[in-house]
């Protein structure tokens, strides 16, 4: 069996989707396609398991803290409204163009919303702040384990091999903690204003205000 | 009940000339001609009026969804997105030039989040791996359910047709091929044991038995550049989509097959097999033994009387849009290579086994009820391993041109990722990227291949200490 992509998705439906996230008609039903081809269990949600199969996304360092932005607060299963609102907010910001509509709210994929997205992944307790241990989470995360070279060292003992040549072989790169501590402590610094050493999303809007974030957080979606 | 009498004569009269009749005209139009190896080329006449009809049911709902003013779905044969081509590295940098400075003290940017989290999101919508182990979507209906996403348009005449292939297909179709593929085994079986008790020799007779079963799955086969054909005493490799590649190479010449021992049917099939040619049968325990096989597959290529051996060392079925990495086994061994690409067409019945999906039997109903089956063979000129290549480069070149002459996307995955995870020492290559562009590490740019998972020595070393 094929994934009858437009047959399940009424056509109601996909008005809805259409007005609520600015994506057309046929990259809703691709996107269907998408989704029910992802959902493993065939029962119209996706859960954490099934994010987790895609390897490109496995190995991606943030993978897990991406996942998390599409499930909502202590839930464990999306459906596709969900699913569709979250990646609504890649959309390309020129395609809002057409439809100016002053009274409507801001769409899902605003400049605002974008950096808010970003923000979240930092943000992992959703108090609106960015604390340094989470800046150091999110640090750690993005470099990987330390190998001290004394560790190196250790396991080589034993072994008729060449120092140079383990230590190429090797993670090639020490980040230690102190160095991610010092990181954390200086992007603070430059970012907070209001001295209460943690960064608001006010203050990660200044910060980003160079930024090209409209193409940095956007996806090409073809028609 | 005196008068049913006559009526119970002439139907049992009916049944048993129609019976006659139609066994005759099978034995004379496929089994003679399958041993004889002659076609009359009926299939490829069948095929041409088959897509003719297929064209016409793609317009006309084509044109029924436009009076009805609605959306035809159309299959992402171009993607959904179009993905960026820097790679991350080159992205991140790109951050770092706008400032002035270059400074020895690690540079991190809030923005450097964005980057990542694009590409996962990117990844989210459209990857290269999850994609391969589900059947190709058509852009055209091929009047099988299976294969429609565009239900709503049909009118009325299509319908019909449908019907009318629908009974056509599971009434006569069907039990032809099906009395076709137990002939064809069945002939195997008991030819292969009477030549058991002749003196040892080579004899022809799975040729045979390979014809009539590709007339069985009415496979129309295309064979290009047969003078690159695989000899003797070299290995034979080959994309693999689905266990009947085994019958359709093995329809154009002898080849001695790799795999474990089976119970029941097949493992009967095996053994009836090794009676007229050596095959390569492992017990379930030998597999995992990397040495014991590569030693029995020397033995077996060294003897230059035994047939080149069949191998896909992909392990694992993919749909045949893609090819993935081969493992390396057979390339160090140290023999010619013979590469062969196989490419179906999916308009006349999908061959991929998605076994996940299908137990093997239900999988043989699919294809033996669908149109045909139609692929390109392409025999490419043998290749040596060259000096300074190890076994995996090797690999990757066969693999490169292979996917090169079948039209498939080349890729470095595993096509072991259709069950398991994927490694951690892949995440670590990102973190260690990253961590490279943080530092401002200028030095070995040389090491860094982007996003390339081929040789990963650190794996090796971890490896040893356990």
């Amino acid at each position: 069996m094929g994934s009858r992509a437009s047959t399940l998705l009424r056509e109601e439906e996909i008005e809805e989707i259409k007005k609520e996230t600015g994506f057309s008609h046929s990259q809703i039903t691709r996107l269907y396609s998408r989704f029910t081809s992802l959902d493993k269990g065939e029962n119209g949600t996706l859960s954490r398991e099934d994010f987790q199969r895609i390897p490109e996304l496995a190995i991606n360092p943030l993978g897990d803290r991406i996942i998390n932005a599409f499930f909502p607060e202590g839930e464990d299963q999306v459906n596709f409204r969900g699913f569709m609102r979250t990646l609504a907010h890649f959309r390309p910001i020129e395609d809002n163009e057409k439809n100016k509509d002053p009274t409507a709210s801001e769409p899902l994929n605003s400049r605002t919303n974008k950096l808010l997205f970003a923000f979240r992944l930092y943000d992992l307790d959703r108090d609106d702040k960015i604390s340094r241990d989470e800046l150091l989470q999110v640090l750690r995360m993005m470099v990987g384990l330390n190998m001290f070279v004394s560790q190196v060292l250790r396991m080589m003992v034993g072994l008729n091999m060449f120092v140079s040549q383990v230590l190429r072989m090797m993670v090639g790169v020490n980040i230690s903690d102190e160095q991610l501590g010092s990181i954390a402590d200086r992007t603070i610094q430059e970012a907070d204003q209001n001295g209460d050493n943690s960064i608001s999303f006010n203050e990660f809007i200044k910060v980003l205000e160079k930024v090209d974030v409209e193409q940095k957080m956007s996806i090409r979606f073809l028609h | 009940m005196g008068w049913l009498l006559p009526f119970d004569n002439l139907l049992c009269m009916a049944l048993g000339i129609s019976f006659t009749v139609w066994f005759t005209s099978l034995l004379v139009f496929i089994i003679v001609p399958a041993i004889l190896g002659v076609s009359f080329g009926i299939r490829k006449l069948y095929m041409n009026s088959l897509l003719k009809i297929f064209e016409w049911a793609t317009l006309r709902m084509e044109r029924g969804a436009k009076e009805k003013n609605q959306h035809l779905y159309k299959p992402y044969s171009n993607g959904i997105i179009a993905k960026e081509m820097s790679t991350l590295e080159q992205e991140i940098q790109e951050l770092r030039s706008s400032s002035t400075t270059l400074s020895s003290e690690p540079e991190f940017e809030m923005a450097d989040i964005m980057s990542f989290c694009r590409r996962g999101v990117e990844s989210i919508v459209d990857d290269e791996v999850t994609k391969r182990f589900s059947a190709e979507e058509l852009e055209s209906w091929n009047l099988l359910t299976r294969s429609n996403y565009n239900f709503r348009h049909i009118s009325l005449r299509l319908s019909v047709l449908w019907g009318l292939g629908l009974l056509i297909r599971y009434s006569f179709l069907l039990p032809l091929r099906i009395t076709l593929a137990a002939t064809g085994i069945g002939l195997l079986v008991v030819l292969t044991t009477i030549v058991g008790f002749l003196p040892s020799g080579r004899y022809k007779i799975h040729m045979m038995c390979y014809r009539i079963c590709v007339r069985a799955l009415t496979a129309i086969i295309t064979y290009h550049n047969s003078e690159n054909k695989p000899k003797n005493g070299g290995i034979c490799v080959a994309n693999h989509t689905t266990p009947i590649d085994v019958i359709i190479l093995a329809n154009d010449g002898c080849y001695s097959m790799v795999g474990q021992v089976h119970g029941g049917l097949i493992g009967v099939v095996q053994r009836a097999m090794v009676k007229s040619s050596p095959h390569i049968w492992f017990e379930r325990s030998e597999v995992k033994d990397r040495h014991l096989v590569a030693k029995m597959l020397s033995n077996h290529v060294a003897d230059k009387t035994n047939h080149p051996i069949l191998i896909f060392p992909e392990g694992t079925c993919i749909n045949n849009t893609s090819v993935m990495m081969f493992k390396k086994g057979s390339f160090e061994i140290g023999c010619t290579v013979y590469p062969v690409a196989i490419k179906y067409d999916p308009r006349f019945g999908d061959a991929f086994w998605n076994s996940g999906k299908f137990g093997m039997v239900s999988y043989l109903l699919r294809m033996m009820s669908s149109w045909a089956i139609v692929c390109s063979v392409w025999y490419l000129p043998p290749v040596n391993r060259e000096e300074g290549e190890d076994a995996v480069q090797f690999a990757n070149r066969v693999k490169a041109a292979i996917a090169r002459q079948g039209g498939l996307v080349d890729l470095l995955w595993d096509g072991g990722l259709k069950r398991g995870k994927v490694k951690d020492t892949f995440r670590e290559e990102q973190q260690k990227l990253y961590s490279k562009v943080l530092v401002g590490d200028q030095e070995d740019q040389a090491e860094d291949r982007p996003l390339e998972f081929s040789t990963l020595r650190g794996v090796v070393l971890v490896k040893t200490i356990s």
